[in-house]
């Protein structure tokens, strides 16, 4: 690291290049204004500039190398400078875009914002994701933690940071997409001495865990978030709703209340300020309703997990029966750069209704499954071909389900819709709280809208008879679609029902139970009357309207077959059409799973 | 433990990073053990990082954890970063192959490039 010839007082140098050609580019403009910074910042004493002589690499000039960390900066311009001494000698971090990056080399390990997983993404919520131990606070603290918490505390009144949040334009991260400011609002202006702040944790769409890497990842963001809106309320007490299948995140944000608490930054007087607040984990046992506000409420005061009707809105009666503000983990994680930065850096990304960012949990038939956070209005083809690199196995796009078993399917023709609040809600789907489960060909419509079915239907509380009885219809009607016995007219029944059920459940989960249903019939009618009118499965789903019969026209003649087949059913040799032997079938689906060309019926 | 004031959090602030800048170790081995990385083997490799740390001797590598980096249908994942270097993030691990990269990377300081996704950081804010 070559800090031997560096003298000692200074705890860093700054070689800037007085070459002829750095000259030239204007670099004792940027020692100028490096000094000046420095003095400005207080630094003085402890960064040392040294003008060099010509650093030899006078096509990137000026350039400066930095010790003792042994950083290259090149093309640096004076207006650059106070950025870059912010990061590098406040912040400890070397500022990426000064960096040289050497030509590409053959075998070179790519760079991280040059592989399409990454480069299309934008951190906020996940700010600190992998660049942070989630068990020492201190960490947390070393990136900005905190400090967005002690300026709501000190500089900021409530009326400022419930402005500042309605400005930034976030909107509930958790699903339905409610402006978080003006939630925060209602609930500022009734009056009250108690009042409650709450997390949302309780995550339950199949497919989605954004929220638990959140808590598990930077639980203190979560926490500061909560600290920020209780100010903005006056609530001195909150809770975090988190089912007990995530052990983890219940462990993390467990120590992660203890160590703020030890250091004064939750409990009585927090940061010598005079403000109160405690935070208590509440364990859910997974019931999906519980993520339902009201229900959710219930299951904190010991009552069935069940929802009321609304209003009155728990901004007024919640937790209680006290005044009370449910945000998502996300929207929590998303507020103290908000603060921190301010409202207008928020809303610098995104689309002219919905701000910032969205964090997406992928699964399904793609090449990268994983957790991503992209600027909301990016086009969904960005995020299924670059970002989640394209469907697995050669495979065709078909659909992607996004908001779990409350959203729907957006067809492969809709690719290039943008992702925010309005456009997703346009094709009949919803943005949800960011699950995106994407399908191939080889998915059957109706099975995938009966396997949500069969989640809500198992889910439903039963309080009220539309979602009780009928969910309970529209899968008996989905099942006897799929088992080849659907009737003429059960289209009808199916569309009919589901607007009745979604008109006159009493909570968000009857509400959107349908829609699985409703976008499926929409985008892939074909695929239902085919089901219907000619007892065919065109996805090879649906095993008993599966013949086992090859096509004989289709067939190419390739084995793949007959070495998928455990049962010795399937007769096939080199050069001939495979052949099926009924006796032997024992109609796994190996044989249609393993034929590229579709040729068994 | 005595409560903090804002002036305490700015010298937190400072005072880590000051850690990490005067050098206090060398090389930085951070497992992402979310619940992902943790199904996936995550702490059979933070064993194997502790082992190979034990046997080398070394005094200036910190092993750390962090969470889910992401990219879950590649754990067990850990990121390697040589003080001055950008990060290195290696994926799909097992024993073996943690051997190797500590072997040749944090104690030889070179990356292993078979293993190795990307370099650099992600972009924040």
């Amino acid at each position: 690291m070559g800090n031997n010839n560096v003298e000692t007082t200074y705890r860093s140098n700054i070689m800037i290049c007085a070459g002829t050609g750095c000259v030239a580019n204007g670099s004792l403009k940027v020692k100028d204004a490096l000094e000046t910074e420095l003095i400005k910042r207080n630094l003085q004493n402890e960064i040392k500039i040294v003008l060099t002589g010509c650093n030899g690499f006078c096509a990137k000039g000026p350039v400066m190398v930095v010790y003792p960390e042994d950083i290259f900066y090149q093309m640096v311009k004076p207006e650059d400078v106070p950025h870059l001494v912010e990061e590098h000698f406040i912040k400890g971090r070397p500022v990426q875009k000064f960096l040289y990056t050497p030509p590409a080399q053959k075998d070179a390990i790519p760079v991280m914002n040059e592989i399409p997983f990454f480069k299309h993404q934008v951190l906020r919520a996940l700010r600190n994701r992998s660049l942070i131990d989630a068990e020492k606070i201190e960490e947390y603290i070393a990136r900005d933690g905190y400090m967005a918490a002690a300026k709501a505390l000190t500089e900021m009144t409530p009326e400022q940071i419930v402005s500042e949040v309605k400005k930034s334009g976030l909107r509930g991260r958790g699903g339905a997409g409610f402006l978080t400011g003006l939630k925060w609002e209602l609930c500022a202006r009734v009056p009250g001495e108690i009042k409650y702040i709450l997390c949302n944790g309780d995550e339950g769409d199949p497919g989605a865990f954004m929220d638990r890497s959140v808590m598990e990842a930077d639980p203190h963001s979560v926490l500061e978030g909560m600290i920020i809106a209780a100010k903005a309320i006056n609530a001195h007490y909150g809770y975090i709703y988190v089912r007990a299948e995530y052990p983890l995140a219940v462990h993390r944000l467990q120590l992660a209340i203890e160590q703020a608490k030890e250091r004064g930054l939750l409990g009585q007087d927090i940061l010598g300020t005079g403000f109160d607040l405690d935070i208590e984990i509440y364990q859910g046992a997974g019931a999906f309703v519980c993520g339902e506000e009201t229900a959710l409420m219930a299951s904190i005061e010991g009552k069935r997990g069940m929802p009321r009707a609304k209003p009155p809105f728990p901004a007024v009666k919640g937790l209680w029966q006290r005044p009370s503000v449910l945000n998502n983990v996300e929207t929590f994680a998303n507020v103290p750069p908000i603060i921190l930065h301010g409202a207008d850096w928020f809303a610098s990304l995104g689309t002219e209704k919905s701000k910032g960012t969205k964090v997406f949990a992928l699964s399904g038939a793609l090449n990268n499954i994983g957790l991503v956070e992209v600027p909301m209005g990016i086009p969904l083809k960005t995020i299924i071909f670059d970002i989640g690199g394209g469907i697995k196995n050669n495979r065709k796009f078909k659909a992607v389900q996004m908001g779990g078993p409350s959203g729907g399917c957006i067809p492969h023709t809709l690719i290039d819709t943008p992702v925010d609040y309005e456009n997703i809600n346009k094709t009949g789907a919803i943005m949800g709280s960011g699950g995106m489960v994407v399908m191939d060909e080889t998915t059957c419509m109706p099975a995938m809208a009966k396997f949500f079915l069969e989640f809500t239907e198992d889910e439903s509380c039963g309080k009220c008879v539309p979602c009780r009885i009928g969910n309970k219809t529209l899968l008996s009607i989905l099942t006897r679609i799929t088992n080849g016995e659907g009737r003429e007219g059960d289209l009808e029944l199916l569309l009919n029902l589901s607007q009745q059920i979604k008109d006159t459940s009493l909570c968000g989960l009857g509400q959107t139970s349908p829609n699985p249903v409703l976008t499926t019939i929409k985008y892939f009618r074909d695929e239902y009357e085919a089901h219907i009118k000619e007892h065919r499965c065109p996805a090879r789903v649906c095993t008993p309207l599966v013949k086992f019969v090859v096509d004989k026209d289709k067939c190419k003649k390739c084995g793949q077959c007959f070495r998928a087949c455990p049962t010795g059913a399937l007769k096939w040799e080199k050069g001939q059409v495979a052949y099926i032997d009924p006796e032997k079938c024992t109609k796994c689906k190996s044989c249609i799973k393993a034929c590229r060309f579709w040729s068994i019926d | 433990m005595a409560k903090l004031t804002i002036a305490d959090l700015k010298k937190i602030k400072e005072e880590y990073h000051q850690g990490l800048r005067e050098g206090g170790f060398r090389a930085k081995v951070t497992v992402h053990m979310g619940t992902c990385g943790i199904a996936a083997g995550a702490r059979g490799i933070m064993n194997t990082v502790m082992e190979e740390l034990a046997k080398s001797n070394l005094k200036d590598v910190a092993i750390t954890t962090s969470g889910c980096a992401g990219l879950c249908s590649q754990e067990p994942m850990a990121t390697i970063e040589l003080s001055g270097e950008p990060p290195v993030k290696y994926i799909s691990l097992t024993a073996d192959k943690m051997r190797r990269i500590f072997t040749e990377h944090v104690v030889g300081g070179k990356p292993v490039k078979e293993y190795a996704l990307v370099v650099g950081h992600e972009t924040t804010y």
